[in-house]
């Protein structure tokens, strides 16, 4: 993580756009890959799971920021990851309470959200210090960024795959499914297609600035 | 479920590897899997806490169900796991200094590892018995570490041949996953499915 360590607490437009934009989780660091590649199947499930972690993912931000400088140095890192297990747990219960549909296409991976390296990364690298505002209001962009990331991921995956969008069909019946895009593999060449697009884009950025 | 040990450890290693079909653990395999020397050590250390990880979570299930504390489970096993990450590191920087600096922090970070807390989960999720969840651990380890070991000799390769500057990077790499998992889908047929 290359942020700068700066004392200022001041809560800049930079603040929240940073997850979205320039830090996007899934498109520029590539971090919680698991999630990523493993429930955008559909765009469906791509947005409940992105909510989920952004839900997590602001709240424990909050709590991390709570209380920073109440936990000592060596044990952080399990103080942080107990925060988060627990915020999961009360996700996974929730969304078994809302919809047993959603509960049973997402599976484990609500509860895998605790291993997801975004949200530790977050509580370590900038709530655990800054104040609790600023905590949040990064920490909502990062979760937007990373819902956009698995919307854009499974939203392409369903209309390749399925030739459908949020279950609505796309082309009609003449339209041949790409099966693969919705298996394993197609999860993989899609990131790596999006990747490849982002890399371009940068490079012409970089290419631009030079001329 | 009431699957036979080989039968459970043949679909975890091949048709349903952790990685290139379940994707969990991809952290680690995209971060370690430039060399081959570091690579199989990492999968070998995965394999051990996965072990570990599985039995503790395996006894600790039965605890928490005689006492009805489901709700506490996921964090129990983090728990869990993450002390045996510790007991790997400590044993690992004793015995073997140069692994532990290559490594790095990737070493601490197999507790974020979805592999090993999946291990935990999935077998619970299934209804496991002991020896079940002895062999669905080692089977999910052998296949990270196959995985693991396959990609870095595929990047290894790749180091010494020319590929345009746009595609390199996290992209060639997925890419690269991306053909590997299409190889693996080759088992399906192996052990009857998931």
């Amino acid at each position: 993580m290359s942020l700068p360590n700066q004392a200022n607490d001041a809560i800049t437009f930079d603040t929240f756009m940073e997850g979205i934009w320039r830090q996007n989780p899934v498109f520029v660091m590539v971090l919680g890959m698991c999630p990523t590649l493993a429930v955008t199947v559909s765009a469906e499930n791509a947005m409940s799971m992105g909510i989920a972690t952004t839900f997590v993912l602001v709240s424990s931000c909050l709590l991390v920021s709570l209380i920073r400088n109440l936990v000592p140095k060596e044990v952080r890192i399990a103080t942080y990851i107990v925060i988060i297990a627990t915020f999961v747990t009360l996700v996974d219960y929730l969304i078994q309470a809302v919809s047993l549909k959603l509960y049973e296409a997402l599976g484990a991976f609500i509860q895998l959200i605790v291993v997801n390296c975004i949200i530790l990364g977050r509580a370590e690298a900038h709530a655990s210090k800054n104040p609790p505002l600023k905590a949040v209001v990064n920490a909502l962009g990062m979760g937007i960024g990373f819902t956009i990331g698995l919307f854009a991921l499974g939203g392409t995956r369903e209309i390749l795959g399925a030739g459908k969008l949020f279950g609505m069909s796309l082309f009609g019946d003449q339209f041949q499914p790409w099966v693969v895009m919705v298996l394993p593999p197609g999860g993989f060449f899609v990131l790596g297609g999006w990747l490849l697009l982002f890399s371009l884009l940068r490079g012409r950025k970089e290419a631009r600035a030079e001329a | 479920m009431n699957d036979s040990l080989s039968l459970i450890f043949i679909s975890t290693l091949l048709t349903n590897n952790f990685v290139l079909a379940m994707f969990l653990g991809l952290c680690p395999f995209l971060g370690v899997s430039g060399r081959l020397n570091t690579a199989f050590p990492m999968g070998v250390a995965t394999t051990f806490v996965m072990l570990v990880a599985s039995l503790c979570a395996y006894g600790l299930n039965l605890l928490l169900t005689y006492f009805n504390l489901d709700f506490l489970r996921l964090i129990s096993y983090i728990v869990v796991i993450a002390s045996s990450v510790q007991l790997v590191e400590m044993v690992m920087k004793k015995y073997s200094p140069a692994l532990f600096r290559a490594l790095g922090i990737y070493l601490p970070l197999i507790t974020t590892n979805c592999a090993v807390l999946g291990v935990a989960l999935f077998q619970t999720a299934r209804d496991y018995n002991f020896t079940q969840s002895l062999a669905f651990s080692l089977g999910g380890g052998a296949g990270f570490t196959l995985a693991l070991v396959l990609m870095a000799s595929l990047r290894e390769r790749l180091q010494l041949s020319n590929v345009p500057t746009l595609v390199q990077g996290t992209a060639l790499s997925l890419i690269l996953a991306g053909l590997l998992s299409l190889t693996f889908m080759g088992f399906a047929g192996l052990g009857g499915g998931g």
